[in-house]
C-alpha cells in the first residue's frame, strides 16, 4: 500500500522536455497554472488542452502514467463535481425531483471544473516526471537565490528538500518493516473505528521517529566528513544552464498567454 | 639490503606517517569513570593497512572519529600529515586527506542518483564541474560501480551501496580512508565484495587503510593489528603475532579467527604443531604436516 506514493517520481528520458532547464520548467509550470485559471472562454480552454497534450506527447510520458497522479484526489474530484451539479444553479432546468434541481449550467460547470483540476494536477506532475529531484531542487535554489540577500536560508532549504526526497524510499521500506514486526506481535491495523486505527498507528510512528533521528545524526556526521560546510564555495557537477530550447519554450509560452488574453477579450462561449 | 633501507626510511622519516596521536585523551562525560580514550600514542604510516580490533565500548570508533577531526581531543594531540586536527582553519584539508566510511550505507548516501552522491564531496570542496566529472568517473571505476552511475541508491544491494559510499570518499582523493565497521550491516556477499574493494585500494592505489572491525577474519590481511581495550592499546603487532596471543585477546573480550582456534585446540590436545598459520590454506597445510 505504501508503494503507491508517486510523490516526486521521476521517469528518466532524453526528450526536449527533459532537457529543459529546471528553472524554465518551474517558471512555465507556474505560468501554465495561471493561464489555466485565466482561460474562461471555451476556445482558450481548448487551447490549454492542446498545450498540455503537446507537452505530454513531447515528453513521451504515457497517458496512463500521467493520469496516475490523479488517484489520490479522486475523492475530492467526485465531491466537487457533485456539488457543482446540484448546487450551481442556473436557468435551464433539465431534471427536477423534489429539492434536487439539475441544470445545464451546473453540469457544464462541473465538467469544466473537473477537467481544469485534472489538467492542473497532470500539468504539475509533468514537472516532477521529467525533472530529476536534484535538478528540481537545484532549480528552486537558483530561482530563490536573490532571497539570499535577505538572509533567507535558500541553500539549506534546497538541501533539506533533496535529503527528504532521498530518504522517502528508505523510510517507506522501514515503515513496511516496522508494520510487519508489529503485526507479527499481534498488532491490528485494519479493523476498528477511526480512533482505534489512529491509536494503532502509534506503535509505527514512534519507532520510525526514533530511527529517523538516529539516521539524521549519522547522516550529518557522514556529510561533515565529506567536507560539507554549507552552500558557500560549493560548486556543482552538473551546472544548470539556459539554452536555445529554453528561449524557444518561453517564446511559445508567451504566444499562448497572449492568445488566451485575446480570446478572453472576445468573450465568446463564456464558461 | 633493500629491506634495511626501507626500515631506515620508516624509522627516521616520521614525515611518512599520515596519522599520529600523542597522549590522546577523551571522555564523553566530565565523569572520570567514563574515560573513553586514555592516553593513546599511535603512528600510522602511509600506504599501510592497519586493522583496529576491540569489543563494543573499547573506544575504537571514538578513536576513529579523532582521525578526521569529527571529535577533538580533550588531552593530547592528533596530527594528520603534520597538521594538528585542532586547527580549525585547515579543517577541510584534514577531512579531504582522511576520508571516512561508516557502518550503515543508507545513512551516508545523500543524493538520489549514484553519480550525484559521489560528486557530493568534490562539490563541497568547490572543484570546477569538469574536474568533478573526472573524479566521479574515476572513483566509480575504482570500486567497480561505474555501470551503476545512473541508478537510484535505494535499489542497490547493501554491498553495492557501501561501495558507492567508498567511491564518495575516494572522489576527494584522500591519502587515507578510515573504515568504521563497514561490513557490520552487510550480508556475507556484500561483506566479501567490500573487503575485496578495500584491499584493492591499498594494493593498486596505495591508499592508507584503517579498518575498524570486530570480524577477526577481516584483520588477517592487515599489515598491522591494533587491539584496544578500555580505552588503551593492548597489542600492536603483525596479525600473526596478535592472533597467536590467545590469552591477551580473550582478556580483551575478543575471539580469535577460526583457523587459529583450531590450531590452538589441537596444540592443547597435545599435537605438536609449530605454526602461526592464519589463512585457511596455511592452516590446512600445517595440520596435514602434523598428521603425516
Amino acid at each position: 500500500m505504501l508503494k503507491d506514493i508517486t510523490l516526486g517520481q521521476y521517469f528518466p528520458g532524453d526528450t526536449i522536455v527533459h532537457r529543459l532547464d529546471p528553472r524554465t520548467k518551474l517558471i512555465l509550470t507556474m505560468v501554465y497554472i495561471t493561464a489555466l485559471f485565466m482561460a474562461n472562454v471555451l476556445p482558450a480552454f481548448l487551447l490549454m488542452i492542446i498545450v498540455l497534450m503537446t507537452c505530454l506527447a513531447l515528453s513521451k510520458i504515457k497517458a496512463k502514467t500521467a493520469l496516475k497522479g490523479i488517484k489520490p484526489v479522486v475523492f475530492i474530484l467526485v465531491f466537487m463535481t457533485l456539488l457543482n451539479i446540484f448546487f450551481y444553479g442556473g436557468d435551464t432546468i433539465l431534471i427536477q425531483f423534489y429539492v434536487i434541481v439539475i441544470t445545464k449550467e451546473g453540469i457544464l460547470r462541473a465538467v469544466y471544473m473537473a477537467v481544469r483540476l485534472i489538467m492542473l494536477i497532470v500539468g504539475s506532475f509533468l514537472l516532477t516526471y521529467t525533472t530529476s529531484p536534484i535538478a528540481l531542487t537545484d532549480g528552486i535554489e537558483k530561482l530563490l537565490n536573490p532571497l539570499k540577500k535577505l538572509k533567507a536560508p535558500v541553500h539549506e532549504l534546497a538541501m533539506m528538500m533533496s535529503i527528504a526526497l532521498r530518504f522517502i524510499p528508505t523510510l517507506i521500506e522501514e515503515t513496511d518493516k516496522i508494520m510487519s514486526a508489529q503485526k507479527s506481535r499481534g498488532a491490528d491495523f485494519e479493523s476498528g473505528g477511526l480512533v482505534k486505527r489512529a491509536k494503532a498507528i502509534l506503535p509505527i510512528i514512534i519507532p520510525l521517529f526514533i530511527s529517523a533521528f538516529r539516521r539524521a545524526d549519522e547522516l550529518a556526521i557522514a556529510m561533515e566528513s565529506r567536507c560539507y560546510h554549507g552552500g558557500e564555495g560549493r560548486t556543482r557537477m552538473k551546472e544548470i544552464k539556459t539554452s536555445g530550447i529554453d528561449y524557444a519554450a518561453y517564446a511559445f509560452a508567451g504566444i499562448i498567454v497572449a492568445s488566451i488574453i485575446l480570446l478572453r477579450r472576445t468573450g465568446l462561449w463564456m464558461i | 639490503m633493500e629491506r634495511i633501507i626501507i626500515n631506515l626510511k620508516t624509522r627516521f622519516f616520521t614525515m611518512d606517517s599520515i596519522i599520529r596521536t600523542e597522549k590522546l585523551y577523551f571522555s564523553y562525560d566530565a565523569d572520570v569513570a567514563s574515560v573513553v580514550l586514555n592516553g593513546i600514542d599511535l603512528e600510522i604510516e602511509k600506504g599501510t593497512f592497519v586493522a583496529v580490533l576491540g569489543h563494543n565500548g573499547s573506544g575504537k570508533s571514538t578513536l576513529a572519529k579523532h582521525f578526521n577531526a569529527l571529535l577533538l581531543p580533550q588531552g593530547g594531540h592528533v596530527y594528520v600529515g603534520g597538521i594538528d586536527t585542532a586547527n580549525e582553519e585547515l579543517l577541510l584539508e584534514i577531512r579531504r586527506r582522511v576520508g571516512m566510511v561508516f557502518q550503515n550505507p543508507d545513512n551516508q548516501i545523500v543524493a538520489t542518483v549514484v553519480e550525484e552522491d559521489v560528486a557530493f564531496a568534490p562539490e563541497n570542496l568547490g572543484y570546477p564541474s569538469h574536474e568533478i566529472r573526472e573524479r566521479v568517473d574515476e572513483a566509480l571505476k575504482m570500486v567497480n560501480m561505474y555501470e551503476y552511475r545512473q541508478h537510484a541508491p535505494h535499489l542497490l544491494s547493501g554491498g553495492q551501496k557501501q561501495r558507492v559510499a567508498i567511491a564518495g570518499v575516494l572522489a576527494m582523493n584522500p591519502q587515507c580512508i578510515v573504515f568504521d565497521e563497514p561490513t557490520a550491516m552487510l550480508d556475507p556477499q556484500g561483506r566479501e565484495s567490500t573487503i575485496k574493494t578495500i584491499r584493492e585500494l591499498r594494493d593498486k592505489h596505495g591508499v592508507t587503510i584503517v579498518l575498524i572491525t570486530h570480524h577477526m577474519e577481516e584483520a588477517i590481511d592487515a599489515d598491522r593489528v591494533i587491539v584496544m581495550s578500555e580505552g588503551k592499546i593492548v597489542i600492536d603487532a603483525a596479525p600473526r603475532d596478535v592472533f597467536y596471543n590467545v590469552t591477551v585477546l580473550k582478556n580483551a573480550g575478543l575471539s580469535v579467527p577460526e583457523t587459529v582456534q583450531i590450531i590452538h585446540e589441537l596444540q592443547d590436545d597435545g599435537f605438536s604443531i609449530d605454526t602461526k598459520a592464519l589463512t585457511i590454506e596455511e592452516c590446512a597445510k600445517a595440520i596435514f604436516e602434523a598428521l603425516k
